[in-house]
């Protein structure tokens, strides 16, 4: 558990963050959203004492991370970033055993977490292990610099913009795997970034700011169908917000019984975008659902969407 | 190694070439004698060459590692944050040193420390400092604030982000600089001789006092290619550390 408490930042005699209180619980996976410049990694960065905070506490895993010498605390706290920060002389397996290094972990061990975090990311441990960097592409890089925040298995990951440089296939494939490897190791990731539909797909809890200030936090769908100020609902998109979403819903909160759609089923676990891209394409209004196993689970149609 | 690749290695024929003059110049007597009838004796013979090459080689060995020590020490020190401040001072200093002329240096150094190598060593080390200092200073501020962000974020300490990330990164620059003020005090320190240090200047400045010029000659040459085998040995050096991944280092 991360606790933010009335923090604040004050740079040149301007309040870059302010008055900042925020708890991510374990497991969460929070995204810090909102323009450039709105303090949200001058936030990300306060928490592994990167930044110094000027007034406030933040505690992780319930301890004040000020009574822990800053080295300390960085080791346990992943930390991967934008440009991935790799370093360029060192082999992909010396990158990824940064951490692990400097804790003192055997050669055999270091050895095996290369192996088992490269499996994770799918690249092959006996192609890349040898690799140095500039042999790697934007996405390989990206996967690798994430992989070496993982590498001494840190309770806490944090992440500053980490797939803002990459090409959007990239992207979309790497926002995959960090939803996979968030499912699968349950870290508590707080994530910045200033892309409204990156939010909305990987995060557990959004936390929107607005010029140092939280202006809203919660669930994505909360942000999104109550937004909590001008400036929130402008963020989220007005009317693209309604399709956004449609993004977040399932077509099961909204089917009715009944067999009366003809045509490809689509599954109750869609979302109702995907249901309405479907409609779209298909040029109709209802579409038959089945549950996961295929069974058929009722109909969906067009007016269901908007209700 | 066949006669085409030999000719594409340079470093080992002028190499090859150095050394054999260095021992064999009182070989060429009969060369120089033809030459200039009326020099007696035809080659220098105050001292044997391997003798001045030694005490030349000597004299540019410690100003170029005290330089070098130097150099790298101010430049982390105006890299830092402590250091900042002191930038421009440091930059301007070894400016001033590059610029005066190493004539000066060693006649305001006589003074001080008398005649011999020392004011030698002296000049050069002034004058070694400037393209160390400088290639140095550029080196480490062109680590990109990524990588060094990442190493802080990361928990590498100061002196672990020097030792691993910083000057490995930065070395293919720095020996670059080493390169250029070794080379520059090769020329520099047969100028020494003025003031009674023995190095391969001395023929030279013999040679010209009493009117022999293949005193000159001999001088001349074996100082040249001293300058160029030592250049060539380390671009060679500099391609063998060319780290991966880095930036290749200006030629």
């Amino acid at each position: 558990m991360i606790e933010i408490e009335h923090v604040a930042k004050v740079y040149q005699g301007r309040r870059v963050v302010d008055d900042l209180s925020l708890t991510i619980p374990d497991g969460a996976l929070c995204v810090l959203l909102g323009p450039s410049g709105c303090g949200k990694s001058t936030t990300l960065r306060m928490i592994n004492r990167l930044i110094p905070f000027d007034a406030g506490e933040i505690r992780v895993g319930g301890e004040d991370i000020r009574r822990v010498p800053p080295e300390e605390l960085r080791r346990r706290i992943g930390y991967a970033i934008q440009s991935t920060g790799l370093f360029p002389h060192w082999r992909v397996e010396d990158n990824i055993a940064t951490v692990p290094r400097l804790l003192g972990w055997s050669q055999q061990r270091m050895r095996d977490r290369v192996t088992e975090l490269l499996e994770l990311f799918r690249l092959d441990p006996e192609t890349y292990r040898h690799k140095y960097p500039h042999q790697l592409s934007g996405g390989e890089q990206q996967r690798v610099g994430v992989a070496r925040a993982l590498a001494a298995d840190p309770a806490v990951l944090l992440m500053d913009e980490p797939f803002a440089a990459v090409d959007p296939i990239v992207r979309d494939a790497l926002q995959g795997e960090i939803a996979r490897i968030h499912r699968a190791t349950g870290k508590t990731i707080v994530f910045v970034t200033h892309d409204i539909d990156e939010a909305l797909r990987l995060a557990t809890v959004i936390a929107i700011m607005e010029r140092g200030r939280l202006a809203q936090s919660g669930v994505p769908l909360e942000i999104v169908e109550n937004p909590a100020s001008e400036f929130v609902r402008e963020f989220v998109g007005r009317e693209a917000a309604g399709l956004k979403s449609l993004a977040l819903r399932k077509v099961s909160e909204r089917l009715q019984p009944g067999d009366g759609a003809a045509g490809e089923p689509i599954e109750a676990a869609a979302s109702l975008r995907d249901a309405l891209a479907a409609m779209t394409a298909r040029r109709t209004d209802r579409l038959p659902v089945v549950d996961a196993a295929g069974n058929p689970a009722g109909v969906i149609t067009l007016a269901d969407l908007v209700r | 190694m066949s006669a085409p690749r030999l000719l594409k290695a340079p470093l080992l024929w002028t190499a090859a070439l150095f050394i054999a003059l260095l021992f064999g110049m009182p070989a060429l007597a009969p060369v120089f004698r033809w030459g200039f009838p009326q020099v007696q004796p035809p080659v220098f013979s105050r001292g044997s060459f391997l003798e001045l090459f030694l005490s030349h080689a000597g004299m540019v060995l410690a100003g170029s590692v005290a330089a070098t020590a130097a150099g790298i020490a101010l430049a982390v020190f105006a890299t830092r944050p402590a250091g900042r401040d002191f930038r421009a001072l440091i930059d301007t200093l070894a400016t001033v040193g590059q610029t005066f002329p190493p004539a000066a240096v060693l006649a305001l150094a006589v003074p001080a420390l008398g005649f011999g190598p020392e004011p030698t060593i002296v000049a050069l080390f002034l004058y070694g400092l400037l393209p160390i200092l400088g290639n140095a200073i550029a080196g480490l501020e062109a680590v990109p604030a990524a990588v060094l962000d990442a190493a802080e974020g990361m928990g590498l300490s100061a002196w672990q982000r020097l030792r691993d990330i910083e000057l490995p990164l930065a070395a293919p620059v720095i020996l670059a600089g080493i390169r250029v003020s070794v080379t520059i005090a090769i020329g520099t320190a047969a100028i020494g001789s003025t003031v009674g240090a023995l190095t391969l200047g001395t023929p030279i400045f013999d040679g010209l006092a009493g009117n022999k010029l293949p005193f000159v000659i001999q001088g001349a040459v074996l100082t040249a290619l001293f300058a160029i085998v030592t250049d060539l040995a380390f671009a060679a050096l500099q391609r063998r550390l060319q780290p991966p991944g880095a930036a290749p280092a200006p030629a």
